[in-house]
């Protein structure tokens, strides 16, 4: 690995271009899209909130359903941020070479994985704020606090969009990206707060919880929706955000070192 | 001023240099070629020129910027045309132009202006909204030259241009680049087609292991490293008739697969004798540059 690759990120808005690209594709299937992004969570938050939440007391003085939506829209920004940055990023990257065609213009690769990490920040901004609608017309949503959800689930976004362009840096094949979500997204989505309170858990494993990004969003998510201020939220904040910046250089030395070859 | 100068460069990968310190000088105006057989280096040269990868050592200025320091503003005034196809799938013929003007900071409206022209240029006109998937190889790579143009470079690199095309979408492409010389562009292309680099090129340079071996126009490469008549023979008897008398009568004679290839400056003596040679079959013509290029190079089989 050379010196140069260590380099800091020399961002520039020339990012825009490459953000513009991605939105040009989605808009000719956005309504499939935004509806293929919802089905999952709706069906969770659906199926288990009523189903499982007729038998279970109320938790924290919320519904078992509206504890639930809190965690739903935290997830499915983190599904919808990792599917992008790694299975449509790997192809623009490896399969049909855009980030190729892209990098002989003047553009440059750190522009060129800003404009991804952005994009698919803002692809998991539609998906958590569609979960959120839906929380909303079911009365689940308590008040006007709600909408600091935005900047929240955008900087979540940004966090799971470096992470996973991280694997997509490291990764040979599609079947690569399967370790990741075994390894690390699906625990998430069971340890982090999703579907029940992270103190539940034995000690160790709350342990482990806190040093994930996804307890953190749900963290400050929930109570949001549920109308109260959070507490500890600057140190969700830093944690999301220290993901969001560390991933992202680590992301783009690995880019550097893999595509300088 | 020139539009390209390189001087002494030198790239390794690993234990393995691929280029092994080279010079070129590109004036405006000018086709360039730079010939090789695979893997001679000629596509890491390109790399280089443009700063997407970083030379071990040497000096590059294009456009009068240095490279690879500069080399982001320099590619804004230069046009590229891969090797391999890129368009974007996700788009059609006029959005890949759109998205890719876009890639230059261009303005919207400067962008709008410009497709319809270079439509027309790349013969897609009636194709502006089909997929890039319905289009054929040659329109792909018409296409491909055409997007290369949405800045309108002063400077057009192209690697391998016409590999993997027929012989009638070859010979649209090179009227399309002399269209282009026409206009003042100068161009900067790679190739192992002979008759390629003999009919655009103004002048050529041959790489083989990292290195340029000859260089200059391509009748002056001809006249100065190969004798300028050649008789092929075929047939089963060609290698023993090139023992008994090919050998003593032409100035040297080599094989290739099943040919012999007598090269000379009088070849009366060999069209002579192989006229009353009914097994022999032969052909005697001009040298040409794949000539120069198998002899500088070598006749071995490059995987």
């Amino acid at each position: 690995m050379k010196h140069k690759d260590f380099a800091l990120p020399a961002l520039s808005r020339r990012f825009i271009h490459v953000w513009r690209r991605n939105r040009l594709v989605w808009r000719k299937l956005a309504i499939p899209s935004i509806l293929g992004n919802l089905a999952d969570p709706m069906l969770y938050m659906l199926g288990l909130g009523y189903g499982l939440g007729a038998m279970l007391p109320e938790i924290g003085g919320m519904s078992y359903i509206a504890f639930l939506a809190a965690g739903t829209v935290c997830s499915s920004t983190m599904m919808s941020a990792s599917f992008e940055a790694m299975y449509s990023g790997f192809s623009r990257m490896h399969v049909q070479k855009t980030w190729e065609a892209i990098l002989n213009a003047p553009v440059t690769l750190d522009d060129v994985v800003l404009g991804e990490a952005v994009w698919a920040a803002s692809k998991s901004l539609l998906s958590g704020m569609a979960v959120l609608l839906v929380a909303s017309a079911l009365g689940l949503v308590a008040s006007p606090l709600a909408l600091w959800l935005v900047p929240l689930i955008f900087l979540t976004g940004l966090a799971f969009a470096s992470l996973g362009l991280i694997m997509t840096a490291l990764s040979p094949s599609y079947d690569f990206f399967m370790y990741y979500f075994t390894l690390f997204i699906t625990p998430m989505m069971l340890i982090c707060g999703v579907f029940f309170p992270v103190e539940q858990l034995p000690g160790w494993l709350q342990s482990a919880a806190q040093a994930l990004p996804l307890t953190h969003a749900v963290s400050i998510a929930r109570p949001i929706m549920n109308g109260a201020v959070p507490t500890g939220a600057m140190t969700h904040l830093l944690v999301l955000a220290t993901y969001a910046l560390a991933g992202f250089y680590l992301a783009l030395v690995l880019t550097r070192r893999r595509l300088s070859k | 001023m020139e539009q390209l100068l390189v001087t002494g460069l030198r790239k390794s990968y690993g234990t393995q240099e691929v280029v092994a310190g080279i010079d070129l000088r590109l004036k405006p105006g000018e086709c360039f070629g730079l010939l090789g057989p695979n893997g001679a280096g000629k596509t890491t040269t390109l790399k280089l020129c443009l700063g997407l990868a970083d030379p071990d050592s040497g000096a590059i200025t294009m456009l009068g910027l240095p490279v690879p320091e500069r080399a982001r503003e320099a590619r804004a005034r230069v046009g590229i045309v891969p090797q391999v196809d890129n368009l974007d799938p996700d788009f059609t013929v006029r959005e890949n132009l759109l998205v890719y003007g876009r890639y230059f900071g261009l303005p919207e409206a400067q962008i709008a202006q410009r497709i319809p022209g270079l439509l027309e240029f790349a013969g897609l006109g009636a194709r502006a909204d089909a997929r890039i998937q319905a289009l054929s190889g040659g329109m792909k790579r018409r296409l491909t030259l055409a997007r290369a143009l949405i800045n309108d470079p002063d400077l057009i690199f192209l690697d391998e241009p016409t590999t993997g095309l027929d012989p009638q979408a070859r010979h649209v492409i090179w009227a399309r680049l002399r269209q282009l010389l026409n206009q003042g562009k100068t161009i900067f292309l790679t190739t192992h087609f002979m008759d390629e680099a003999e009919r655009l090129c103004h002048r050529l340079a041959i790489m083989d292991r990292g290195r340029i071996i000859a260089d200059g126009a391509p009748r002056e490469l001809i006249d100065r490293n190969i004798e300028p008549q050649v008789v092929e023979v075929y047939g089963d008897g060609a290698e023993a008739w090139a023992a008994a008398f090919g050998k003593g009568a032409a100035e040297r004679c080599e094989r290739t697969g099943e040919t012999i290839f007598c090269y000379t400056h009088d070849a009366d003596a060999l069209v002579h004798d192989l006229d009353r040679r009914a097994d022999l079959r032969y052909l005697h013509r001009p040298a040409s540059l794949e000539d120069v290029f198998l002899k500088l190079t070598g006749r071995e089989l490059r995987d």
